[in-house]
């Protein structure tokens, strides 16, 4: 017995998941939605990792530096949008953004 | 005792990975939804630690919880909340006194696994090597199998990097125009 088996893990990594979802689902204001986005993404990176270390190979810490790699160019992007939206001006609320709507 | 430790540890970095987790969607200020995502990064660090990720955990402290947080901060900071409101007028004791807890806690825990680790206290599978999960091996990784990943990654970054100065520059030129016209 050494530490939390990988079921722990996985349960830790499916409730972090659910909560960013909950919150990309429930709240209006974008950047909280990105940050939700976040924790979505760092609950796969921890099942990643978990699992990395319970195969004994370091693929999944190279798929998990990755997706940090991702995550930062999507914040970069997510935030430049925002911006955008903050200097026009526009409330920042994603129900309200309904031009491209058809 | 070693294995009693890296459950305590175990348990108090997975419940604040939760609650700060819970309060990044629960907030109703961004500033305060960001500085609790720096707890959630944190205290998965400490996970990563304990799963032998010692080199993953110091980017995610690095590159997330210092480079991109930064950023996402000032983004908060230069829209503002619209709030009169600074984040840090008064404010709950509990408040505080939950926010020093929640530090000292992460501090603790990054102390214990460091320690246990450096002691030899951590049990290794027989699968897993001295060598499992640091800068060496992982660049080793980088630059042999996984080559094509490490190249498409800095072109991701480079477009992302592309993208953010052509949304600044678009959003200045369209308020320029609405401002003549």
């Amino acid at each position: 017995m050494h530490g939390p088996d990988i079921q722990w893990y996985v349960i830790l990594s499916a409730i972090l998941f659910t909560t960013g979802a909950l919150g990309v689902m429930l709240r209006r204001n974008p950047l909280i939605i990105l940050l939700s986005v976040e924790i979505m993404l760092n609950a796969a990176n921890l099942l990643l990792i978990a699992f990395s270390r319970l195969h004994g190979r370091e693929d999944g810490q190279i798929f998990a530096i990755s997706v940090m790699a991702v995550a930062a160019s999507e914040v970069v992007v997510g935030l430049g949008l925002i911006v955008a939206m903050g200097r026009r001006n526009v409330e920042l609320d994603v129900d309200k953004l309904r031009t491209l709507r058809g | 005792m070693a294995n009693f430790l890296v459950w305590v540890v175990w348990f108090g970095a997975a419940f604040g990975c939760l609650v700060s987790a819970l309060a990044v969607v629960s907030f109703s200020n961004p500033f305060y939804s960001a500085l609790a995502l720096i707890g959630n990064l944190a205290s998965l660090a400490v996970l990563y630690l304990l799963l032998g990720g010692e080199f993953v955990a110091a980017g995610q402290v690095l590159v997330y919880g210092g480079a991109v947080m930064v950023m996402f901060l000032f983004v908060i900071a230069y829209l503002g909340d619209r709030t009169d409101e600074s984040p840090w007028s008064g404010g709950p004791t509990w408040q505080v006194l939950g926010a020093v807890l929640a530090g000292g806690a992460i501090l603790a825990e990054v102390i214990v696994v460091v320690g246990l680790k450096a002691g030899n206290l951590l049990e290794q599978p027989k699968h897993i090597s001295r060598s499992f999960g640091t800068p060496e091996a992982l660049g080793r990784l980088f630059l042999t199998d996984h080559l094509l990943a490490f190249e498409i990654t800095s072109i991701v970054l480079l477009v992302a990097a592309v993208g953010g100065v052509v949304l600044g520059a678009h959003a200045r030129a369209s308020l320029e125009s609405d401002a003549r016209a």
